[in-house]
Protein backbone atom coordinates (compact mmCIF):
# COMPACT_ATOMS: atom_id res chain seq x y z
CA UNK A 1 0.00 0.00 0.00
CA UNK A 2 0.86 3.18 -0.27
CA UNK A 3 1.49 4.61 3.51
CA UNK A 4 0.71 8.64 2.85
CA UNK A 5 2.34 8.89 6.02
CA UNK A 6 5.18 11.96 5.72
CA UNK A 7 7.49 13.30 7.94
CA UNK A 8 8.94 16.63 7.43
CA UNK A 9 11.90 17.84 10.12
CA UNK A 10 14.27 20.86 9.07
CA UNK A 11 17.90 20.04 8.93
CA UNK A 12 20.82 22.46 8.92
CA UNK A 13 24.15 20.63 6.69
CA UNK A 14 25.14 19.93 3.23
CA UNK A 15 24.56 16.65 0.96
CA UNK A 16 26.57 15.60 -2.01
CA UNK A 17 25.77 12.96 -4.56
CA UNK A 18 27.51 11.01 -7.18
CA UNK A 19 29.01 13.39 -9.61
CA UNK A 20 26.74 16.59 -7.76
CA UNK A 21 28.75 19.20 -6.09
CA UNK A 22 28.26 20.15 -3.02
CA UNK A 23 24.53 21.97 -1.87
CA UNK A 24 22.88 23.24 1.23
CA UNK A 25 20.23 21.13 2.49
CA UNK A 26 17.55 22.59 4.90
CA UNK A 27 14.85 19.86 5.12
CA UNK A 28 14.25 16.25 5.13
CA UNK A 29 11.25 14.54 4.07
CA UNK A 30 10.86 10.84 5.77
CA UNK A 31 8.44 7.97 4.77
CA UNK A 32 8.13 4.30 4.73
CA UNK A 33 6.65 3.68 1.41
CA UNK A 34 6.96 2.15 -2.16
CA UNK A 35 10.73 3.04 -3.13
CA UNK A 36 11.87 3.98 -6.78
CA UNK A 37 14.90 1.65 -7.00
CA UNK A 38 15.19 -0.64 -3.74
CA UNK A 39 14.06 -4.27 -3.98
CA UNK A 40 11.75 -4.34 -1.76
CA UNK A 41 8.00 -3.70 -1.45
CA UNK A 42 8.66 -0.68 1.07
CA UNK A 43 11.49 1.32 2.63
CA UNK A 44 12.26 4.06 4.91
CA UNK A 45 13.21 7.07 2.60
CA UNK A 46 14.53 9.99 3.06
CA UNK A 47 14.73 12.89 0.76
CA UNK A 48 16.78 16.10 1.47
CA UNK A 49 15.76 18.82 -0.38
CA UNK A 50 18.73 21.15 -1.38
CA UNK A 51 18.62 25.05 -0.60
CA UNK A 52 18.23 28.05 -3.21
CA UNK A 53 15.67 26.00 -5.40
CA UNK A 54 12.42 25.68 -6.16
CA UNK A 55 13.30 22.83 -8.33
CA UNK A 56 12.54 19.08 -7.35
CA UNK A 57 16.02 19.04 -6.75
CA UNK A 58 17.16 16.64 -4.03
CA UNK A 59 19.17 13.87 -2.11
CA UNK A 60 17.21 10.55 -2.11
CA UNK A 61 17.96 7.25 0.33
CA UNK A 62 15.71 4.21 0.32
CA UNK A 63 16.99 1.97 3.03
CA UNK A 64 14.46 -1.67 4.14
CA UNK A 65 13.62 -0.74 7.87
CA UNK A 66 16.29 -2.90 9.06
CA UNK A 67 19.07 -1.32 7.70
CA UNK A 68 17.19 2.34 8.62
CA UNK A 69 17.54 1.32 12.04
CA UNK A 70 20.75 0.26 12.18
CA UNK A 71 21.83 3.87 10.65
CA UNK A 72 19.51 5.43 12.93
CA UNK A 73 21.43 3.81 15.86
CA UNK A 74 24.91 3.76 14.13
CA UNK A 75 24.11 8.25 14.10
CA UNK A 76 23.12 7.91 18.21
CA UNK A 77 26.29 5.91 18.75
CA UNK A 78 28.52 8.62 16.64
CA UNK A 79 26.89 11.53 18.50
CA UNK A 80 27.16 9.87 21.84
CA UNK A 81 31.12 10.06 21.87
CA UNK A 82 31.13 13.11 21.56
CA UNK A 83 32.17 15.45 23.92
CA UNK A 84 29.11 17.19 24.91
CA UNK A 85 31.12 20.92 24.92
CA UNK A 86 32.16 19.71 21.17
CA UNK A 87 28.63 19.26 20.14
CA UNK A 88 27.55 22.38 21.82
CA UNK A 89 30.27 24.77 20.20
CA UNK A 90 29.57 22.64 16.43
CA UNK B 1 -3.80 -3.70 -37.31
CA UNK B 2 -5.17 -2.61 -33.71
CA UNK B 3 -2.11 -3.59 -32.50
CA UNK B 4 -0.15 -0.38 -33.95
CA UNK B 5 0.33 3.26 -31.74
CA UNK B 6 1.95 5.96 -31.50
CA UNK B 7 2.37 7.85 -27.92
CA UNK B 8 3.18 11.52 -27.37
CA UNK B 9 3.15 14.14 -24.86
CA UNK B 10 0.31 16.59 -25.12
CA UNK B 11 -1.13 19.45 -23.02
CA UNK B 12 -4.66 18.88 -21.52
CA UNK B 13 -6.55 21.62 -20.74
CA UNK B 14 -8.03 22.29 -16.80
CA UNK B 15 -10.54 23.76 -15.76
CA UNK B 16 -8.61 26.18 -13.75
CA UNK B 17 -7.26 27.51 -17.11
CA UNK B 18 -4.37 26.41 -17.25
CA UNK B 19 -2.92 23.08 -19.27
CA UNK B 20 -1.13 20.18 -17.88
CA UNK B 21 0.90 17.28 -19.21
CA UNK B 22 -0.61 13.96 -19.99
CA UNK B 23 0.70 10.84 -22.13
CA UNK B 24 -1.20 10.33 -24.53
CA UNK B 25 -1.50 6.48 -27.01
CA UNK B 26 -3.75 5.64 -29.63
CA UNK B 27 -3.91 3.17 -32.20
CA UNK B 28 -3.01 4.28 -35.71
CA UNK B 29 -6.53 3.25 -37.16
CA UNK B 30 -9.04 5.72 -37.60
CA UNK B 31 -12.36 3.65 -36.29
CA UNK B 32 -13.97 4.79 -33.33
CA UNK B 33 -13.39 3.63 -29.88
CA UNK B 34 -13.40 4.41 -26.02
CA UNK B 35 -11.06 5.88 -23.91
CA UNK B 36 -9.29 4.86 -20.64
CA UNK B 37 -7.73 7.41 -18.06
CA UNK B 38 -4.88 5.98 -16.36
CA UNK B 39 -4.29 8.13 -13.00
CA UNK B 40 -0.11 6.64 -11.56
CA UNK B 41 0.74 5.64 -8.36
CA UNK B 42 1.94 7.60 -5.89
CA UNK B 43 5.58 7.25 -7.01
CA UNK B 44 4.93 9.46 -9.86
CA UNK B 45 4.26 10.14 -14.03
CA UNK B 46 6.83 6.87 -14.00
CA UNK B 47 7.97 5.04 -16.97
CA UNK B 48 6.07 1.79 -15.84
CA UNK B 49 3.09 3.62 -16.09
CA UNK B 50 3.41 4.71 -19.35
CA UNK B 51 3.82 1.10 -20.76
CA UNK B 52 0.38 0.97 -18.87
CA UNK B 53 -0.57 3.51 -21.08
CA UNK B 54 0.48 2.39 -24.29
CA UNK B 55 -0.95 -1.09 -23.51
CA UNK B 56 -4.52 0.18 -23.22
CA UNK B 57 -3.76 1.83 -26.77
CA UNK B 58 -2.24 -1.83 -27.79
CA UNK B 59 -5.38 -3.37 -27.06
CA UNK B 60 -7.09 -0.82 -28.69
CA UNK B 61 -8.46 2.44 -27.23
CA UNK B 62 -7.56 5.15 -26.63
CA UNK B 63 -5.59 6.24 -23.73
CA UNK B 64 -4.42 8.99 -21.52
CA UNK B 65 -2.16 9.16 -18.37
CA UNK B 66 -2.30 12.83 -16.75
CA UNK B 67 0.67 14.22 -14.61
CA UNK B 68 -0.67 14.71 -11.69
CA UNK B 69 2.77 16.37 -10.07
CA UNK B 70 2.73 18.67 -13.82
CA UNK B 71 1.84 21.93 -11.45
CA UNK B 72 4.88 21.49 -8.88
CA UNK B 73 7.53 20.07 -10.93
CA UNK B 74 6.95 20.52 -14.34
CA UNK B 75 10.17 19.87 -15.34
CA UNK B 76 11.68 16.95 -12.78
CA UNK B 77 11.86 13.11 -13.17
CA UNK B 78 9.30 11.38 -12.54
CA UNK B 79 10.52 10.45 -9.26
CA UNK B 80 11.88 13.97 -8.16
CA UNK B 81 8.34 15.83 -9.07
CA UNK B 82 7.14 12.48 -6.20
CA UNK B 83 9.00 13.52 -3.56
CA UNK B 84 8.57 17.38 -3.72
CA UNK B 85 4.86 16.53 -4.00
CA UNK B 86 4.90 14.52 -0.92
CA UNK B 87 6.85 16.86 0.99
CA UNK B 88 3.73 19.34 0.10
CA UNK B 89 1.49 16.95 1.38
CA UNK B 90 0.24 15.40 -1.62
CA UNK B 91 -2.03 15.78 -4.43
CA UNK B 92 -5.50 17.28 -3.03
CA UNK B 93 -8.64 15.28 -4.10
CA UNK B 94 -10.19 18.39 -5.56
CA UNK B 95 -7.32 18.65 -7.87
CA UNK B 96 -7.06 15.25 -8.76
CA UNK B 97 -10.81 14.67 -9.66
CA UNK B 98 -10.37 18.15 -12.13
CA UNK B 99 -7.36 16.44 -13.75
CA UNK B 100 -9.25 13.54 -14.40
CA UNK B 101 -12.22 15.26 -15.84
CA UNK B 102 -9.70 17.21 -17.97
CA UNK B 103 -8.18 14.01 -18.80
CA UNK B 104 -11.46 12.69 -19.61
CA UNK B 105 -12.68 15.71 -22.02
CA UNK B 106 -9.26 15.35 -23.84
CA UNK B 107 -9.98 11.71 -24.70
CA UNK B 108 -13.53 13.16 -25.80
CA UNK B 109 -12.26 15.32 -28.59
CA UNK B 110 -10.25 13.33 -29.98
CA UNK B 111 -11.75 12.61 -33.64
CA UNK B 112 -11.42 8.86 -33.19
CA UNK B 113 -13.63 8.57 -29.44
CA UNK B 114 -17.18 7.22 -29.54
CA UNK B 115 -17.11 9.14 -26.61
CA UNK B 116 -16.89 6.15 -23.81
CA UNK B 117 -14.41 6.87 -21.08
CA UNK B 118 -13.29 4.74 -18.39
CA UNK B 119 -10.72 5.46 -15.31
CA UNK B 120 -8.81 3.09 -13.98
CA UNK B 121 -5.40 3.51 -10.73
CA UNK B 122 -3.57 1.04 -8.84
CA UNK B 123 -2.33 1.35 -5.49
CA UNK B 124 -3.20 5.05 -4.22
CA UNK B 125 -4.19 5.61 -7.89
CA UNK B 126 -7.35 2.79 -7.24
CA UNK B 127 -8.80 5.01 -4.46
CA UNK B 128 -8.21 7.76 -6.53
CA UNK B 129 -9.92 5.74 -9.69
CA UNK B 130 -13.45 5.49 -7.28
CA UNK B 131 -13.19 8.98 -6.34
CA UNK B 132 -13.07 10.32 -9.96
CA UNK B 133 -16.01 7.97 -10.82
CA UNK B 134 -17.86 9.31 -8.11
CA UNK B 135 -17.67 12.52 -9.06
CA UNK B 136 -16.42 12.61 -12.97
CA UNK B 137 -18.73 11.39 -16.19
CA UNK B 138 -16.86 7.66 -16.95
CA UNK B 139 -18.33 4.73 -18.15
CA UNK B 140 -16.39 2.32 -16.39
CA UNK B 141 -14.10 2.18 -13.11
CA UNK B 142 -11.13 -0.09 -12.29
CA UNK B 143 -9.92 -0.17 -9.20
CA UNK B 144 -6.42 -1.84 -8.47
CA UNK B 145 -5.66 -2.69 -4.71
CA UNK B 146 -6.82 0.76 -3.68
CA UNK B 147 -6.02 1.54 0.22
CA UNK B 148 -9.13 3.19 1.95
CA UNK B 149 -11.72 3.49 -0.51
CA UNK B 150 -13.32 1.84 2.37
CA UNK B 151 -12.07 0.93 5.64
CA UNK B 152 -11.04 2.34 8.89
CA UNK B 153 -7.60 3.55 9.40
CA UNK B 154 -6.03 1.86 12.66
CA UNK B 155 -5.69 3.93 15.63
CA UNK B 156 -2.63 6.66 15.91
CA UNK B 157 -2.05 5.93 11.59
CA UNK B 158 -0.87 9.38 10.34
CA UNK B 159 -3.01 8.67 7.38
CA UNK B 160 -3.90 12.14 5.82
CA UNK B 161 -6.45 10.75 3.29
CA UNK B 162 -10.01 9.81 3.81
CA UNK B 163 -11.71 6.74 3.20
CA UNK B 164 -14.60 6.86 0.36
CA UNK B 165 -17.44 5.31 1.80
CA UNK B 166 -19.62 8.38 1.72
CA UNK B 167 -18.70 9.06 -2.06
CA UNK B 168 -20.08 5.44 -2.89
CA UNK B 169 -23.58 6.56 -3.38
CA UNK B 170 -22.38 8.91 -6.06
CA UNK B 171 -20.89 6.70 -7.91
CA UNK B 172 -21.18 6.53 -11.79
CA UNK B 173 -19.89 3.66 -13.29
CA UNK B 174 -19.78 -0.13 -13.10
CA UNK B 175 -16.86 -0.94 -11.20
CA UNK B 176 -14.29 -3.71 -11.41
CA UNK B 177 -12.30 -4.69 -8.10
CA UNK B 178 -9.00 -6.13 -8.49
CA UNK B 179 -7.07 -7.51 -5.28
CA UNK B 180 -4.38 -9.53 -4.19
CA UNK B 181 -5.54 -11.94 -0.93
CA UNK B 182 -2.44 -11.47 1.30
CA UNK B 183 -2.94 -7.57 0.65
CA UNK B 184 -3.39 -6.09 4.13
CA UNK B 185 -4.11 -2.25 2.86
CA UNK B 186 -6.89 -3.10 1.36
CA UNK B 187 -7.25 -6.13 3.34
CA UNK B 188 -9.71 -8.77 2.73
CA UNK B 189 -12.30 -7.05 4.54
CA UNK B 190 -11.58 -4.14 3.13
CA UNK B 191 -12.68 -5.67 -0.10
CA UNK B 192 -15.63 -7.46 1.62
CA UNK B 193 -16.91 -4.13 2.54
CA UNK B 194 -16.79 -2.16 -0.55
CA UNK B 195 -18.39 -5.39 -2.38
CA UNK B 196 -21.16 -4.99 0.49
CA UNK B 197 -21.87 -1.36 0.04
CA UNK B 198 -21.80 -1.22 -3.78
CA UNK B 199 -24.89 -4.14 -3.42
CA UNK B 200 -26.43 -1.54 -0.71
CA UNK B 201 -26.18 1.00 -3.51
CA UNK B 202 -27.25 -0.94 -6.15
CA UNK B 203 -24.37 -0.03 -8.06
CA UNK B 204 -22.90 -2.86 -10.74
CA UNK B 205 -19.74 -4.40 -9.93
CA UNK B 206 -17.35 -7.02 -10.14
CA UNK B 207 -14.40 -7.87 -7.71
CA UNK B 208 -11.69 -10.36 -7.92
CA UNK B 209 -9.03 -11.75 -5.37
CA UNK B 210 -6.34 -13.19 -6.33
CA UNK B 211 -4.56 -15.85 -4.35
CA UNK B 212 -0.83 -15.70 -3.19
CA UNK B 213 -0.70 -12.32 -4.27
CA UNK B 214 -0.67 -9.21 -2.51
CA UNK B 215 -0.09 -5.30 -3.29
CA UNK B 216 0.74 -4.26 -6.22
CA UNK B 217 1.00 -7.48 -8.02
CA UNK B 218 0.32 -6.02 -11.50
CA UNK B 219 3.96 -4.15 -10.85
CA UNK B 220 6.27 -5.68 -13.25
CA UNK B 221 9.08 -3.78 -11.68
CA UNK B 222 8.95 -5.06 -8.59
CA UNK B 223 9.21 -7.82 -5.81
CA UNK B 224 5.76 -7.64 -5.60
CA UNK B 225 5.06 -8.58 -8.97
CA UNK B 226 2.78 -11.93 -9.03
CA UNK B 227 2.22 -13.56 -13.00
CA UNK B 228 -0.57 -15.48 -12.51
CA UNK B 229 -2.82 -12.59 -11.10
CA UNK B 230 -0.94 -10.08 -13.02
CA UNK B 231 -2.40 -12.28 -16.19
CA UNK B 232 -5.85 -13.12 -15.15
CA UNK B 233 -6.32 -9.30 -14.11
CA UNK B 234 -5.48 -8.25 -17.06
CA UNK B 235 -7.65 -10.31 -18.86
CA UNK B 236 -10.66 -9.13 -16.26
CA UNK B 237 -9.79 -5.62 -17.59
CA UNK B 238 -9.92 -5.82 -21.07
CA UNK B 239 -13.19 -7.63 -20.87
CA UNK B 240 -14.36 -5.04 -18.69
CA UNK B 241 -13.56 -2.20 -20.77
CA UNK B 242 -13.99 -3.50 -24.06
CA UNK B 243 -18.00 -4.61 -22.92
CA UNK B 244 -18.24 -1.19 -21.48
CA UNK B 245 -16.37 1.56 -23.57
CA UNK B 246 -15.88 -0.06 -26.65
CA UNK B 247 -13.21 -0.96 -28.77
Amino acid sequence: MCTYVTVNTEVSGSGKGPGQSWRDLTTATVYFDHPVHAMAGHTLNIDFAVSGTESAERIALELTADSARRLVAAIEGALAEVPADLLASG
Amino acid sequence: MKEELHAKYVMVPEAGGTEIQAYLAEPTSESTRGGVVVIHHMPGFDRATKEITRRFAEIGFNAICPNLYWREAPDAAPDDAAALVRAKGGVPDAQLVNDVAAAAAYLRSLPTSNGNVGVIGYCSGGRQSVLAACNVDVQAVVDCYGAFVTGTPPDGFPLRVTNLVEQLPNLRAPLLGLFGAEDSYPSPEHVVELESLLTEWNKPHKIRTYEEAGHGFFATDRPSYRVAAANAGWIEIEQFFSDLLGV
